[in-house]
């Protein structure tokens, strides 16, 4: 009967995107909480060696990281290709991670400053030559806590 | 009364926003976790402090890491892949089972200690002595660190699971007091030597 003809035939109701921006949303907060702000932008080659013996470090407020790897592709030209330190945006001789360490630990509370940490980037690939005047000049900085970051896995076998 | 009628503000636009707010998040933040091997550097040395004292030969183990990234260790060539189990050997505290005598040729001295949580145990002067050319890479050196590091980490676990049946981490998780007899009882005790030009 004419009481019961639908209206508007067979077409189909589409889909409400009321609900999107709240999805979205969603997915926004879980990246804002996961992730951290990228702090520098790597002017150096790291690719960390692997290990198993790894620990997290749990509070990133406590951690500087020097980076210290081969010059990037577009900076060999200039820089050449011999391993070099990072500290912040740039690159730095040895004699300046004292004052790295100084300045950075200002940032952290002062209740804290004993725990800073100092996160060492360093390419596989880099001679130890330069990593140790860095240690030594860490130790005459006081900051004697370190982490030497590493990738997982390691398995000596292969 | 005549019913004001309140526009609505347009939500449509709501999911571009924050499409644009995810992508700048995604772009301009890391995800990856910092981990790595924590060490703690020794403090620096005073200039007026005097030498330590010896440790007796037959308590070290000495790892030399050449620039060609070889291992010496003990005075004979070694490899990466023995490392561990020749530190673990090493470092496992040997009792005689004679409280008068109680060391064995071969093997570090051990002296008895009384731990909290474990009792009257027997451990081991064993010390890890590890030096590095300023030519090794840096992942040989990390590789060494973390085979030294985990011959420890295996003996502590085999410890835990001796005295409490069960491993270190969970000990850690659980009964931190334990844990830290367990520490107690194996020390890190690795040694940094500083870098020396060990010859080709």
């Amino acid at each position: 009967m004419a009481k019961f003809k639908k209206e508007g035939g067979k077409e189909t109701p589409g889909i409400s995107t009321a609900s999107l921006p709240d999805i979205i949303f969603m997915l926004l907060f879980f990246f804002m909480v996961a992730t951290v702000m990228r702090e520098v932008t790597l002017i150096v080659k790291v690719t960390p060696p692997g290990a198993t013996e790894i620990q997290k470090i749990e509070d990133k407020s406590l951690v500087s990281y020097i980076y210290i790897g081969p010059p990037v592709k577009r900076l060999q030209a200039k820089m050449g290709v011999e391993p070099r330190i990072q500290l912040n945006d740039a690159f730095a001789e040895v004699s300046q991670i004292k004052d790295y360490v100084a300045q950075s630990s200002l940032n952290i509370p002062e209740y804290n400053r004993k725990k800073q940490i100092m996160s060492l980037k360093v390419d596989e690939t880099t001679k130890m030559g330069i990593v140790t005047d860095v240690k030594e000049e860490l130790r005459k900085a006081n900051a004697l806590k370190i982490n030497y970051s590493t990738k997982k896995g390691y398995d000596p076998n292969k | 009364m005549a019913s004001r009628k309140i526009t609505e503000v347009n939500a449509g636009s709501m999911a571009d926003i924050a499409f644009l707010l995810l992508i700048f998040f995604l772009v301009t933040t890391t995800m990856d976790v910092d981990s790595g091997i924590s060490r703690k550097l020794p403090p620096p040395i005073p200039p007026t402090q005097e030498k330590p004292p010896e440790v007796k030969k037959r308590n070290v183990f000495v790892v030399l890491i050449n620039s060609a990234d070889q291992l010496l260790l003990n005075g004979r060539q070694g490899s990466i892949r023995t490392l561990k189990r020749d530190v673990k050997e090493f470092l496992t505290p040997v009792y005689s089972g004679n409280p008068a005598a109680p060391n064995v040729d071969g093997h570090p001295e051990v002296s008895e200690v009384d731990i909290e949580g474990i009792g009257r145990f027997w451990k081991s002067k064993g010390v890890v002595s590890m030096q590095n050319d300023r030519g090794t890479s840096y992942s040989t050196y990390i590789h060494v660190q973390n085979e030294l590091a985990a011959a420890v980490s295996e003996l502590r676990d085999e410890l835990a699971k001796q005295y409490f049946g069960t491993d270190l981490k969970t000990l850690l998780e659980k009964y931190p007091d334990k844990a830290q007899a367990i520490q107690d009882a194996i020390p890190m005790s690795i040694s940094e030597a500083e870098p020396v030009s060990l010859g080709e």
